[in-house]
């Protein structure tokens, strides 16, 4: 039997936004004003990503740019042509021969989206470094320390110590100290000094600096000492934190013999920058690059075109540059996308503003990623029985015998001798760390392809077995 | 010692399992060695299967005699580099027979494998749930296969090579053969690389062991073998307590192994390993080198995986993989001398069975080098039958 032409499913939507952050809410409204038919999809229970995280009735109090985001969220809740699956969380995208079909799962029913392109904006997360006592309950996330504060209210512990690098490590610290907890120290591993000597970042950002300098006197007001080219080295305790070892490093991050000493505390939050979530320009055959914070990164194009047909890139997933260029990519993304499947024109000058503001905000970014690299010498810090791969176990010592003894010359091989990244968290916790201690057991500097190798994930959020068995194309609600 | 300067007896072109264990047992019976790859070690089909050593899922014939031999030689294996650090376990099998009809085609397959030496016990219904207590209670009943065994495939190629070093081998990884090097009366006599570390490698007799690409090989080397792609798919889950206790599959699984179908089949295996992690593999199909997902192959996967033990339908999906199985027209490897190009040897076309298959196959063309008698008659292996078998 053959089909008609016209009996043939046609794409439900014509644009698809993954991720409902500052990119994705910003690339719906824009494209759904465009009047391109938008659905906006993501894990959460509410709109606003990893920034705008917050709880139902919040006054936005805690949050910058708030103002931006409730414009942004009420034209998207306001637009006819656009839909919301919240609480959908995204395992496959799949090209059909009409575009795509994206497949979630909603309280573990299949649920399958079509679309004529997507809009991938599902951002990053923080990128962890391991050291000896990092998997010790109480060691947190930067990111999840803030998302407590962000979305329940409470922080993390009474006496917190904030660790890593970056400018995020400011904010962090601050909510917490404004908070009520007790911030004994921001322990910054890098020097930003150079920071401020980048003319075209300080011309340019002002109301960023402006931004990192009002963080400091909070700061100050609270009386948490910030010290840079320092860190936390090692966490102490069993079944909780009982205090912490913090250390000078050298400009290599390689600990200053003598130089450390213990801290009392009961929570350490480490950050080291983000890892952006590339799994679905990963399926969908997207071309990935190393960035300048040596995360991996999907390629984009002045467009926000991804290198694979009908695919769009916005925000983190095309490299971490922060909320303002996230919101400014996504609205370019929407624009393009929807001139891309419905012809609808947009204003010139519009563009070129846009482009200009991204442009500005991308050299913001690099001279960011330039204040804060993220040089090898923490692997100095690691003793052989420190664990790198927490869900399997690994330690640094089984990582670098993987290399030595058994011959392996990639993280993926690693990853298949020895298991770091193959448990639960597939990793995406450890394979950044995995990727340069492979590498640098190697000699070398890791690649895009290392990192791919411990990125590509064909199934991008877990699902069950009986939600894929009953899954099919024809359900798209 | 001058070694290194001087011409290796055996290059071996693949640091797949098979390559691997050419390597293996070449160098323990004195052989100089070099394994050449264009990519890591085991990064290949070897990285994308499920370990099994079997005995269960062939029937009697030269591929069974090929099996019943390696089984022991992993063994061996197992004692000689140590079980865990190959993550060796002789689980055993079992094979789940879904109505009456099908428990005596059964019966039938193991009398007959009973009679070549295989291990093969008819359980009943209640002993089936004994072993499997999980398994679905629609069962009819089934067949225990004590010889079945399991290695972690990669982890074996790594440690296989480890000892092959020590015992003298050189590896060169990231290094793709281009072309063969043929004297004067047509030998090989080595080959060309696509490394400017070394263009040009030379040994007495070239190993091919590359695996699905084996048959692109053989052709570069004028010495034609078909092995071709049958691309499957695997399922992991999170890792979970001990709740499928041995490779367990349906009696169908053994008809699917031995088609020739180009079409999808699916017949699946559902196992434990040592992770905690349950596989489910595994599909068949002929569709070339194509590496996309395919989500109809995989909710197929899942059905028959929650068929065969109902409570995996409430498990997560972790990730899934896919390979590429080398295998030839008459479902047997190719493992001997190329009398068409003489230096050249052929260890491929493994199929679905080449973890299992490949201590055989590297004992049998160590003792064919170094002239002792093989264990095996390898006549029905031999890499020139294809070109009988088409006038
Ligand atoms: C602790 C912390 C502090 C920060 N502080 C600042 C700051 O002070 N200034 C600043 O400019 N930036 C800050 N950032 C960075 C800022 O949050 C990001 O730049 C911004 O959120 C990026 O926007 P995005 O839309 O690319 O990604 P996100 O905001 O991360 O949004 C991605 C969305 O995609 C969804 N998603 C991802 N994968 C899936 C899937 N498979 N299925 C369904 N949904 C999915 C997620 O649920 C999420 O809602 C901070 C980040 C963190 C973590
Ligand atoms: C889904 C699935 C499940 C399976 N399950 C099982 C199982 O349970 N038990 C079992 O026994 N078998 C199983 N198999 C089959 C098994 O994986 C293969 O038979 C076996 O891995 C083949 O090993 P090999 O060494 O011949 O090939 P490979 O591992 O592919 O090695 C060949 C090597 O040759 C290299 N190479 C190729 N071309 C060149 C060149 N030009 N120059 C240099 N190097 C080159 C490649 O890089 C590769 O590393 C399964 C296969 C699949 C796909």
């Amino acid at each position: 039997m053959t089909t008609s032409r016209a009996e043939q499913p046609v794409a439900r939507y014509d644009i698809a936004v993954l991720g409902a952050g500052p990119a994705g809410l910003s690339a719906a409204v824009a494209a759904a004003a465009q009047g391109s038919r938008t659905v906006l999809i993501d894990a959460g229970a509410r709109p606003g990503g990893q920034y705008w995280r917050h709880r139902d009735g919040d006054d936005g109090a805690r949050h910058h740019g708030w103002s931006q985001f409730r414009r942004l969220q009420r034209e998207s809740a306001a637009h006819h042509l656009l839909d919301h699956r919240f609480g959908h969380s995204i395992w496959h995208v799949e090209r059909t021969e009409e575009g795509f079909t994206t497949h979630t799962t909603c309280d573990d029913a299949p649920r399958a989206l079509r679309s004529r392109t997507v809009i991938v904006a599902t951002g990053a997360y923080d990128r962890q470094l391991p050291f000896p006592g990092w998997t010790i309950p109480g060691v947190f996330t930067a990111g999840a320390v803030q998302a407590l504060l962000k979305g329940q209210g409470v922080p993390a512990g009474k006496r917190i110590a904030v660790a890593g690098t970056g400018p995020f490590l400011l904010p962090v610290a601050t909510g917490l100290a404004e908070a009520g907890a007790t911030v004994v120290g921001v322990f910054e591993a890098g020097l930003p000094t150079a920071f401020a000597r980048h003319p075209l970042a300080a011309l340019r950002s002002l109301p960023k600096l402006a931004e990192g300098a009002g963080y400091l006197s909070t700061l100050r007001k609270h009386r948490v000492p910030y010290r840079t080219r320092t860190t936390v080295i090692a966490a102490h305790g069993t079944d909780a934190v009982t205090g912490a070892t913090v250390a000078r490093l050298d400009d290599r991050w390689r600990i200053v013999p003598g130089s450390a000493r213990q801290i009392d505390c009961d929570t350490v939050a480490v950050g080291y920058g983000f890892t952006p979530q590339t799994e679905i320009p990963l399926q969908l055959g997207c071309e990935m690059a190393r960035d300048a914070d040596g995360s991996l990164v999907a390629r984009v194009d002045s467009r926000q075109r991804g290198t694979a047909d009908g695919v769009y890139v916005a925000g983190e997933a095309c490299g971490v540059g922060g909320s303002q260029l996230a919101v400014i990519e996504g609205e370019l993304a929407g624009l393009h996308a929807s001139y891309a499947t419905n012809g609808s024109l947009v204003d010139r000058r519009r563009l070129t503003r846009l482009l200009r503001r991204r442009a500005a905000q991308r050299s913001f970014a690099a001279a960011m990623h330039q204040a804060y690299p993220v040089p090898d010498g923490w692997q100095s810090w690691l003793d052989e029985d420190t664990t790198v791969c927490r869900c399997e176990e690994v330690t640094a010592g089984t990582v670098r015998r993987a290399v030595s003894d058994l011959g392996a010359t990639d993280p993926r091989a690693v990853k298949l001798y020895a298991r770091p990244g193959m448990g639960l968290c597939q990793g995406r916790v450890c394979g950044y760390a995995t990727a340069c201690l492979v590498a640098r057991a190697n000699g070398r500097q890791p690649t895009a392809d290392d990192l791919r190798g411990m990125a590509a994930r064909p199934v991008a959020q877990p699902l069950t077995l009986g939600a894929l068995a009953a899954g099919g194309d024809d359900n798209s609600l | 010692m001058t070694q290194s300067t001087s011409r290796p007896d055996v290059l071996v072109i693949g640091a797949g399992i098979v390559g691997a264990a050419c390597a293996y047992y070449c160098t323990a019976v004195g052989l100089r060695v070099v394994v050449v790859d264009r990519g890591g070690i085991g990064g290949g089909t070897t990285s994308a299967c499920e370990g099994n050593i079997l005995v269960s899922d062939k029937e009697p014939g030269p591929e069974l005699d090929l099996a019943l031999l390696s089984s022991r030689l992993w063994q061996e294996i197992g004692e000689d580099l140590g079980r865990s650090a190959i993550e060796y376990e002789a689980k055993g099998g079992v094979v789940v027979a879904g109505s009456r009809e099908t428990a005596e085609g059964l019966r039938q397959l193991t009398a007959g494998q009973r009679t070549t030496g295989v291990d093969a016990v008819d359980i009943g219904a209640d002993e089936l749930f004994e072993l499997e207590p999980n398994v679905t209670r629609e069962a009819a009943g089934g067949a225990f296969y004590a010889q079945d065994a399991q290695v972690q495939p990669t982890l074996a190629a790594a440690q296989l090579l480890r000892r092959a070093r020590l015992r003298g081998a050189t590896v060169h990884v990231g290094t793709g053969v281009t072309g063969f090097v043929r004297d004067r009366r047509g030998a090989v006599t080595g080959v060309r690389t696509d490394s400017a570390d070394v263009p040009v490698l030379h040994a007495r007799w070239v190993v091919n062991a590359a695996g699905t690409w084996a048959g692109q090989l053989s052709e570069l080397a004028g010495a034609p073998v078909p092995v071709l792609p049958r691309k499957g798919f695997i399922l992991v889950t999170e890792p979970l307590p001990r709740v499928v206790r041995h490779k367990v599959y349906t009696a169908e699984y053994v008809a699917n192994v031995a088609s020739g179908d180009a079409g999808l089949e699916t017949s699946v295996v559902v196992e434990g390993t040592r992770a905690g992690t349950v596989l489910i593999g595994a599909s068949r199909e002929r569709v070339g080198f194509d590496r996309s997902m395919s989500l109809p192959v995989l909710r197929r996967l899942a059905a028959q995986a929650i068929g065969l033990f109902p409570f995996l339908a409430d498990i997560s999906l972790l990730r899934c993989y896919l390979g590429f199985r080398p295998y030839c027209p008459d479902h047997l490897p190719v493992i001997g001398p190329d009398p068409r190009a003489p230096g050249l040897l052929h260890a491929c076309g493994h199929e679905g069975a080449g973890i299992g298959l490949a201590a055989a196959t590297g004992r049998l063309l160590a003792q064919h080098l170094s002239g002792d008698k093989p264990d095996l008659d390898l006549t029905p292996f031999r890499p020139d039958r294809f070109e009988e078998a088409t006038p």
